[in-house]
C-alpha cells in the first residue's frame, strides 16, 4: 500500500448559482481511486447540481476541476465521458424500444455506420460476466425491470470506459436484495481501481456502501468523514443541522370499522396486460395500512383504481360500504377519499397556478370559496394563508406559482389540500419520495395524525423504513398480487424483502426461519 | 453551446405588458423597412394608415365593422387556447355560422314571427358554429385525434360548402350572375347604429366582459384553467376533463359562428363571396397578442381591424397593396412569439463572460 494516495478527482471551490439560489457555494471534493464516496444531503443541498457540474451538464460559475492532477474543463457530457466520468441518472436515460446493446452504443462516435453487433454483444457479455451485471444484451429495455435497467446504465458507463461512476440515488428503485447486489458490483469495481460517487439521503446506505462521506447542507460542504468513523445519527444531524427523530411518536392503532374495502380487484394497463390480479384489501378507520413493493408492481394502479383514475376490470371497490367501483373521480372524492398521487408534479398540482389556487383545488366546489358559481378571492386567500401557516409551507406568498416551490413544499401544499378535504380515506402514494428529512417528518406525522382522527390511511411506499415506522400493518405487493401481510411492530425486513421479490409469505417464512418457525408469525 | 436562457422564478408582470407593446413597435419597424424597399415613405404610410382607420368618424366606424368579427372570433379562440386546444378553425366556424344564419333567414322566415326571426337567425348561426368546433373536440377527447389538423381542414370544408351554396343551390336568380344568395327579409337585418357599424359591437363587448368574469372568476373558469395547465392534475381533482373540453369548444365555435351570423345579417344581408376573409385566422393573432385576456382581446381586435382598414386606405391613397395591413399583422406575431419567452425566461449574462473565457 502506498502511504499517500493521489486523488483521481479533485473539485476545488465549486460555486454554481441559479437565479435567487446558490446551489453550490465553494464546495471541495476529493475522490481516491478504488474508493466509494457518498454525497449526503437533504433535497436542495446541492448534491445533484455538483454532480451535474462534474458530468458536464452544468458549468460552474467558479471553481476548478482536476482529474489525475490535471486541470480540466468539462463543457459537455462528451467531455466528461472522454475523461472517464460516467453518470447514472435517477431517471434512466434509456430508449425503451431499443435493445440493451443498442442503448449501450447509442451516441458513441467510434462506431461504424453498420455496427458490428456481434462483437459489441460479446464485449458487453464479458463486462457483464466480470461484474456480475446480469443482463441480456439482446433484450429490449421495456422488457426489463427497473433494477435491470439500472444495471444497463452501469454497464453502459463501464463499456464507455468510465473510471469514475456517479450514481444519483441508485437504491431508490431497488429491493433490499438488489441494493445488496449493487453494493457487490461497486465493490468489484473499486477493487479494480475504479471509483464511485453516489448521491443519497439515506444514512444506512452511506454506512453500507462508502469509504468516505461528504455532507452538503444548503450548498455548502459541512463535513468530510471516513465512513468507519461516523454513525447514522451523527450524519443525520450534520445533514439537517439538527437532531432528527428516527422513530416518530405514535400511539398504538385503534382500528374501527372498515372504510375502504377492495374485493378481488383486477385491472389492466393500456396494453391490456393485467396489472392487478385479484387484490383483496381492507383499510379500517384509525389504522394505516402500508403497501410495500418494488415500484411498478401494481401499487400505482392500486391507488388509481381506488381514486377512480384507472378502470377496474373485475372485482369491487367499496368506500364506507358504498359501491365505488369505476365511479368518476369526483364521486369518489365526494365519498371522502383524498389522494396524494405518486407523481406530485404531474398529478398533484398545477404548477402554473398559485399556491392559493392549488390549495383550493378540492374545496373550490363548496361555499364559501365559491358562491353562486363565482369564486371568492378573499376567502381563497384567507383559506390559503391558514393552510400555509398550519402546514408550514415555505413560500414567498400564496400568490406564488407552485412550480417555483421546492419539492417538499409542493408536497406540503398537496398534503394540506388533501388532508383538509379528507372525509374518511387518505390514499398516499410515495408521499415522502425525494423529500428531505424535515419534510419527510412532517408528511409522516400527518399520516399518523389522520389515523388518530379516525381516518383510514393507505400508504404506498418503496421505503421500508417509512412503512415500518408509519404503518400499522404492511401488505407486500408483487406483480399485481398481495404476497402477504405483516404487523409492522414485529416485521422482519428480510422477510418483507423476500415477499417483495415474489416469494409468498408462507414460503418466505420457511426460507427465512426454517420450517419450524413458519407458524408463529 | 451553453444555455443562454434561464427560467424566471416568477412571471414577469412587466414583460406581460411590455412584450405585446414592443412586438407592435418592432413590427412597425420591420414593416417600415419593407415599405422603404417598396419605395414608400414609411412615416407617411403609417400616418395614412392611422388616418384611414381613425381619422374620421366614418373611417372609425369601418374599423369597428371589422373589429366586431375579430372580437368574437378572437374571444372564441381565446377560450380554446386557454385549454391548450389549438382551434385554428375559427374561420370555418364563422363561415358555417353565416351559412346556418342564412338558411334560417332565407327559408324559415315565413314560419317565424318577425320579432323572433333575428334572434333565431343569430342563435342558430352560433349553434352551428359551436357544433363545427365541437366536432374536433369530440374527436380529440374520444379518439385522441389531433385537433390542429382537424380544425384546419374543417375550414376548407365549411368555406367550400358555402361557396357551393351561393354559386349553386342558393344563388340569387336575379343576382346578375353575382355569386350570392338573395337578400334577407328586413326582419333578419341586424340594426346598424352608424355607417355600417352595427349593434353586434355591444354584444361583442358584453361577451368579452362576461367571458373575462367567467374565465377568471367562476368555478367553471377555474376548472378550464386547471385543464389547460395540467390536464392530468385536473382529472385527479375530480374535474370532468373531456366534457369540459367539449363544452368550452362548443362555446368557442359559437362565438365564431355568431361573428358569421353578424356578418351576413348586418353587413351583406345575404350570403356572398367575401365572408371568409381571414377573420378566423387573424383571431389567432388577437388571442396571442391579448395574452388570452378577453378584455385586452377587445382592444387588440380594434387594433387589428385598424391595420386592415388602414391597409385598404393606403391602397387607395398611395397605390400600395392593401395586403400591407396583413403583412403588418403577421409581422406582429413573430416578435410576439419570440418575446413571450421573456415572460418566463431571462437572459443570463454570466454565460457570455464564460464564453469569452
Amino acid at each position: 500500500m502506498e502511504t499517500e494516495k493521489k486523488p483521481i478527482l479533485e473539485m476545488r471551490g465549486i460555486t454554481k448559482r441559479f437565479p435567487g439560489v446558490v446551489a453550490n457555494d465553494g464546495v471541495d471534493l476529493e475522490l481516491f481511486p478504488g474508493e466509494v464516496l457518498a454525497l449526503l444531503g437533504e433535497n436542495g443541498a446541492g448534491k445533484s447540481s455538483l454532480m451535474n457540474v462534474l458530468a458536464g451538464l452544468y458549468r460552474p460559475d467558479e471553481g476548478e476541476i482536476y482529474i489525475r492532477g490535471e486541470r480540466v474543463n468539462i463543457d459537455s457530457p462528451r467531455d466528461a465521458m472522454a475523461l472517464g466520468i460516467g453518470m447514472v441518472h435517477q431517471n434512466f436515460m434509456l430508449v425503451e424500444t431499443m435493445t440493451v446493446a443498442e442503448n449501450i452504443i447509442l451516441g458513441l462516435r467510434d462506431i461504424k455506420t453498420v455496427p458490428d453487433m456481434g462483437g459489441i454483444i460479446k464485449k458487453i457479455r464479458q463486462i457483464s460476466e466480470h461484474y456480475k451485471l446480469k443482463v441480456d444484451p439482446k433484450a429490449y429495455i421495456w422488457q426489463l425491470s427497473v433494477g435491470e435497467q439500472q444495471r444497463v446504465e452501469i454497464l453502459k458507463q463501464i463499456y464507455r470506459g468510465a473510471e469514475i461512476l456517479i450514481l444519483d440515488e441508485p437504491t431508490a428503485v431497488l429491493t433490499p436484495q438488489e441494493s445488496e447486489e449493487l453494493n457487490h458490483i461497486l465493490q468489484q469495481m473499486t477493487s479494480e481501481g475504479k471509483s464511485a460517487i453516489f448521491i443519497t439521503h439515506k444514512m444506512e446506505e452511506v454506512i453500507d456502501f462508502s469509504d468516505w462521506v461528504r455532507v452538503l447542507h444548503q450548498g455548502k460542504l459541512v463535513t468530510v468523514k471516513k465512513t468507519a468513523e461516523t454513525n447514522p445519527q451523527e450524519l443525520a444531524r450534520l445533514m439537517v443541522g439538527r437532531e432528527v427523530l428516527f422513530r416518530i411518536e405514535k400511539k398504538p392503532a385503534q382500528p374501527k370499522e372498515p372504510v375502504l374495502v377492495l374485493e378481488q380487484v383486477q385491472a389492466n394497463n393500456e396494453k391490456g396486460m393485467p396489472v392487478l390480479k385479484g387484490v383483496d384489501l381492507q383499510v379500517r378507520r384509525g389504522e394505516i395500512v402500508g403497501v410495500a413493493g418494488v415500484a411498478g408492481n401494481g401499487q400505482t394502479e392500486l391507488t388509481e383504481v381506488i381514486t377512480g383514475l384507472h378502470p377496474v376490470s373485475g372485482g369491487r371497490v367499496l368506500v364506507d360500504g358504498k359501491e365505488m367501483t369505476n365511479r368518476s373521480p369526483l364521486s369518489i372524492i365526494k365519498a371522502g377519499v383524498s389522494h396524494i398521487p405518486s407523481d406530485r408534479i404531474a398529478m398533484g398540482v398545477v404548477g402554473d397556478m398559485s399556491v392559493a389556487n392549488n390549495l383550493v383545488m378540492k374545496g373550490y366546489r363548496k361555499e364559501p370559496i365559491t358562491h353562486s358559481g363565482l369564486m371568492n378571492l378573499r376567502k381563497i386567500a384567507e383559506f390559503a394563508q391558514r393552510m400555509v401557516e398550519l402546514f408550514r409551507i415555505s413560500t414567498p406568498s400564496t400568490a406564488t406559482r407552485v412550480k417555483f416551490l421546492s419539492g417538499g413544499n409542493i408536497q406540503k401544499t398537496i398534503l394540506a389540500r388533501e388532508i383538509d378535504s379528507c372525509g374518511g380515506v387518505l390514499v398516499a402514494a410515495y408521499p415522502s419520495r425525494g423529500l428531505d428529512v424535515g419534510a419527510t417528518e412532517a408528511v409522516r406525522n400527518e399520516m399518523v395524525a389522520q389515523r388518530d382522527r379516525d381516518n383510514g390511511v393507505l400508504l404506498v411506499s418503496e421505503d421500508l423504513e417509512e412503512l415500518l415506522t408509519v404503518a400499522d400493518r404492511i401488505v407486500v405487493m408483487f406483480e399485481g398480487q398481495i404476497m402477504g401481510e405483516v404487523q409492522s411492530e414485529d416485521a422482519n425486513v428480510e422477510l418483507i424483502g423476500l415477499m417483495m421479490a415474489g416469494v409468498p409469505k408462507e414460503r418466505a417464512e420457511k426460507q427465512y426461519y426454517g420450517s419450524d418457525h413458519a407458524t408463529d408469525v | 453551446m451553453q444555455l443562454m436562457f434561464e427560467k424566471r422564478k416568477s412571471l414577469s408582470r412587466k414583460a406581460i405588458v411590455l412584450v405585446p407593446v414592443v412586438s407592435f413597435l418592432v413590427s412597425l419597424l420591420l414593416s417600415g423597412i419593407l415599405l422603404a424597399i417598396f419605395g414608400a415613405n414609411p412615416m407617411r404610410t403609417f400616418a395614412a394608415m392611422f388616418n384611414g382607420a381613425f381619422g374620421s368618424w366614418s373611417n372609425f366606424t369601418e374599423t369597428l365593422v371589422k373589429a366586431i368579427p375579430l372580437m368574437l372570433t378572437g374571444l372564441g379562440v381565446t377560450i380554446a387556447f386557454r385549454l391548450r386546444f389549438w382551434n385554428i378553425g375559427a374561420e370555418g366556424q364563422l363561415v358555417l355560422g353565416g351559412v346556418a344564419a342564412t338558411w334560417v333567414a332565407l327559408f324559415w322566415s315565413p314560419f317565424i314571427p318577425d320579432f323572433l326571426l333575428l334572434p333565431t337567425v343569430i342563435l342558430f348561426g352560433s349553434l352551428v358554429g359551436g357544433l363545427w368546433a365541437g366536432l374536433p373536440a369530440y374527436l380529440k377527447t374520444k379518439l385522441g385525434v389531433d385537433e390542429t389538423l382537424v380544425t384546419l381542414m374543417l375550414n376548407y370544408v365549411a368555406i367550400l360548402f358555402a361557396e357551393g351554396l351561393y354559386y349553386g343551390a342558393w344563388r340569387d336568380p336575379q343576382g346578375y350572375g353575382f355569386p350570392g344568395t338573395r337578400e334577407f327579409p328586413q326582419a333578419a337585418w341586424l340594426p346598424r347604429f352608424s355607417g355600417r357599424a352595427h349593434v353586434g359591437l355591444f354584444v361583442a363587448i358584453a361577451i368579452g366582459l362576461i367571458l373575462w368574469l367567467v374565465l377568471n372568476r367562476s368555478k367553471w373558469g377555474f376548472e378550464l384553467n386547471m385543464i389547460g395547465k395540467n390536464q392530468r392534475a385536473a382529472q385527479c381533482m375530480g374535474v370532468n376533463v373531456k366534457r369540459n373540453i367539449v363544452l368550452a369548444l362548443l362555446l368557442s365555435g359559437a362565438l365564431a359562428g355568431m361573428a358569421g351570423a353578424f356578418e351576413v345579417t348586418a353587413i351583406s344581408h345575404r350570403l356572398q363571396q367575401g365572408l371568409a376573409m381571414g377573420y378566423g385566422y387573424t383571431a389567432i393573432i388577437v388571442a396571442w397578442l391579448s395574452q388570452l385576456n378577453p378584455i385586452a382581446g377587445l382592444f387588440v381586435a380594434v387594433l387589428m381591424a385598424a391595420l386592415l382598414v388602414g391597409g385598404d386606405q393606403v391602397q387607395m391613397m398611395m397605390g400600395l397593396p392593401a395586403a400591407m395591413g396583413l403583412v403588418m399583422q403577421g409581422m406582429i406575431l413573430f416578435p410576439m412569439l419570440a418575446g413571450s419567452l421573456f415572460t418566463e425566461y431571462r437572459i443570463k449574462r454570466i454565460d457570455k463572460q464564460e464564453h469569452a473565457e
